[in-house]
């Protein structure tokens, strides 16, 4: 075997060169959004692209966000394949119409005649001190969506691929960066760098025996940091990393849960109408006679996003997730 | 050069160095509503064009009349019908390319039809077996749009992405005076022309929407006017001339495919029919109102210009009325079938490679159709 080269790089450099190699491969490709082209994103994710590839394929478009998508919608039923920036999550809620109206149901409002490949980029997730409208979790509005495909990348391994996969597939995809995340370092195989697991399946970090924490995107950092700070209490926590909320990998989850019999959900989304509380069905649905305890919950409070001198509070965080772990009923063994 | 670079600098200045981009005088629409119908103009217009738009609005008001028939019989869910209004609907059909684009509204489906879509196929989404029944490609019409304003965006960047292509396409948007209120109207209008995409936008201006008079929709001195505000021309047409609305349109459209940019034409007329047959119109206007737009009715408009030019005669009439007729013979029977369901395709196009969770409801559906063909087996055995 050859050692190939392994250098660090952040998520948010990681998503840049997957989306100028996809549109290096593909003259469909066209990235549109707000100041995505001569600032670079607000993230600097599309750093670049407008010089290299001209403003007619990264495209600076009004500040309109129904109009951005609605558009984006008309360029790909003439074959070209959007790539379209939400500049921050709650500024997507604008183009929430077009996106459960139109774009998540074209294919099958014409019978497979009219597929959208449109991906929505959304920068979403707290923890980065923002003010009000600029760190919502809002996967559960998208998961409710049929029709979409819901994807999360929490490494910048699966920032790379997870994105190449999204531009390629033939379906609407939401795409949800941790935008907190976009700064973190990995190493990073630059020579392989599609090389992940396909959209639709989740994939396990740690391997644990006590319990499984089921986690995705900017929360996945917290559960490996909280499962290594278990291990003082002698829990060997299992860590799932879900990537694609849509479709769900009930197998990859139900595997691990069977193994250890317990399981924690974490997420920042809130708690109520959440997406832990299907996650928690379908575990129990499909696992109830392999498990310890109830599957529990760590999520963001039911409140309306707070100001970033309080996020603290409300993002799930280590203690937390252990104060779960430790009420999985451990006295019943005895 | 690029699409994007053609667009020229627009930056701020400090006064009194600061002026305003353009002259707005030249995009305001006329006075009055463009006529061509009883004045000068029709004898300009070609003699072939009026007889082919005459024959088609002879069917469109056929179709409209049998699809609500087709609404009293059980045969359709719904029909919005487009009586009054078929000058627009035809002329824009007519106005368009081969390789153009229409983007219709629920409202539309004379256009669609006039367009070359299969009258069947046309009304799947108002009997209900399905919601789009024709392939959008074939004859290049987008879906049917319901949620009102939001197909206008898809023009645009239709008509954007073709023009990025390289093509000369156009696309044709239609929505009606409600829908102007809708943010997407904005949107759609203000990337059109900052983009100066080849898009011409149609407002029926029928008076109403559902109940709701224009008056209580806007305070802008016509719908035509708005066009101003996003830097395009408004163009202002009287919706039942056909003559005028296919001049105003085919000017439109080939401004756009020139690389002009998108236009704004209001067409007035007027909704004779109910919203649907669900609507009862009664509740909001009085048939005074009605009376008076049924003189200037589309139709009668045309057929006197053309009998009166000696364009067409009894026979021709006749032949356009025999014409009308086939066409409805046929909708009615094939609509007098019943439409063959697939429970199981419900699952088939929701997404390119269907889900594990999706695979487990269809087999729970397919289970539950064997088990009430079972039943109904049981019951007819018992009869028996």
């Amino acid at each position: 075997m050859t050692t190939v080269a392994v250098k660090p790089a952040t998520m948010a450099q990681a998503l840049t060169r997957a989306l100028r190699d996809a549109m290096a491969a593909d003259p469909a490709v066209h990235v549109m959004g707000e100041d995505v082209g001569t600032l670079g994103g607000v993230f600097r994710v599309t750093d670049g692209l407008a010089k290299e590839f001209g403003e007619d394929r990264c495209t600076d478009t009004p500040l309109a966000e129904a109009g951005i998508l609605g558009t984006a919608v008309g360029m790909a039923m003439y074959g070209l394949r959007p790539v379209v920036e939400m500049q921050f999550d709650a500024f997507a809620y604008p183009a929430f119409e077009q996106l459960i109206s139109h774009v998540s149901r074209m294919r099958n409002r014409t019978r497979g005649r009219m597929p959208l490949p449109i991906t929505v980029r959304v920068p979403y997730g707290g923890g980065i001190g923002g003010v009000e409208h600029h760190s919502d979790s809002s996967e559960a509005y998208y998961m409710a969506t049929p029709g979409l495909h819901v994807l999360t990348p929490a490494t910048v391994a699966d920032a790379y691929g997870l994105l190449r996969e999204a531009i390629a597939s033939d379906d609407p995809v939401v795409f949800l960066e941790p935008k907190r995340l976009y700064w973190s370092k990995d190493t990073w195989d630059a020579e392989h760098p599609t090389d992940v697991e396909p959209i639709g399946r989740a994939v396990v970090r740690r391997s644990g025996r006590s319990a499984t924490l089921i986690t995705y995107g900017p929360s996945l950092p917290v559960c490996l940091e909280a499962a290594e700070a278990a291990q003082a209490e002698g829990w060997d926590l299992e860590v799932v990393d879900l990537r694609s909320l849509v479709p769900f990998d009930d197998e990859t989850v139900c595997a691990a849960v069977r193994r250890t019999g317990r399981a924690v959900v974490v997420h920042e989304s809130t708690g109520f109408g959440g997406p832990g509380g299907e996650i928690a069905a379908r575990i129990t649905e499909r696992c109830f006679h392999h498990l310890e305890a109830p599957v529990l919950r760590v999520a963001g409070f039911d409140i309306p996003y707070p100001p970033p001198m309080l996020e603290r509070h409300h993002l799930p965080g280590v203690d937390r997730i252990l104060d779960a772990v430790a009420r999985l009923q451990w006295e019943a063994e005895g | 050069m690029t699409v994007m670079e053609q667009r020229g600098a627009y930056r701020p200045s400090p006064p009194p160095a600061w002026q305003p981009r353009m002259d707005p005088a030249p995009l305001l629409p006329d006075a009055e509503p463009y006529r061509v119908l009883g004045t000068e103009a029709a004898a300009k217009a070609d003699p072939d064009l009026l007889r082919r738009l005459y024959a088609q609005l002879v069917r469109g008001r056929r179709y409209n009349t049998q699809a609500t028939a087709l609404t009293k019989q059980g045969r359709l869910a719904v029909y919005p019908s487009s009586t009054g209004q078929e000058a627009c609907e035809v002329a824009a059909a007519l106005a368009l390319e081969d390789r153009d684009w229409l983007f219709p509204s629920y409202r539309d489906t004379l256009a669609v039809v006039a367009r070359g879509v299969d009258p069947v196929e046309a009304l799947t989404l108002l009997r209900g077996d399905w919601h789009t029944g024709y392939d959008p490609h074939t004859h290049r019409v987008a879906p049917l749009s319901t949620p009102l304003a939001t197909q206008l965006p898809h023009a645009v960047g239709l008509a954007h992405a073709a023009r990025l292509k390289g093509d000369d396409v156009v696309a044709l948007a239609l929505v009606g005076d409600g829908g102007t209120s809708e943010g997407d109207f904005h949107e759609a209008l203000n990337f059109a022309a900052v983009w100066q995409a080849p898009v011409v936008f149609l407002v029926q201006n029928n008076g109403f929407a559902i109940s709701v008079p224009l008056a209580k929709q806007t305070a802008a001195p016509s719908l035509a006017h708005k066009a101003v505000g996003y830097g395009m021309p408004g163009r202002l047409v009287d919706g039942n001339d056909a003559a005028a609305v296919h001049e105003v349109l085919s000017d439109a459209v080939r401004h756009a495919r020139a690389g002009g940019g998108p236009t704004l034409v209001e067409a007035v007329t007027y909704r004779i029919d109910a919203h649907t047959n669900a609507d009862d119109a009664t509740r909001y206007r009085g048939d005074a109102e009605i009376e008076t737009w049924r003189a200037h009715d589309p139709l009668q408009l045309l057929e006197g210009e053309l009998t009166a030019r000696g364009l067409l005669d009894e026979a021709g009439i006749e032949a356009a009325r025999q014409d009308a007729e086939e066409m409805a013979a046929d909708l009615r029977s094939r609509m007098n079938r019943d439409p063959e369901l697939d429970p199981m395709s419900l699952f088939d196009h929701v997404y390119a490679e269907t889900t594990a969770q999706l695979r487990e409801q269809r087999a729970l559906l397919r289970a539950e159709l064997e088990a009430e063909q079972e039943q109904h087996g049981e019951r007819e055995g018992g009869a028996r």
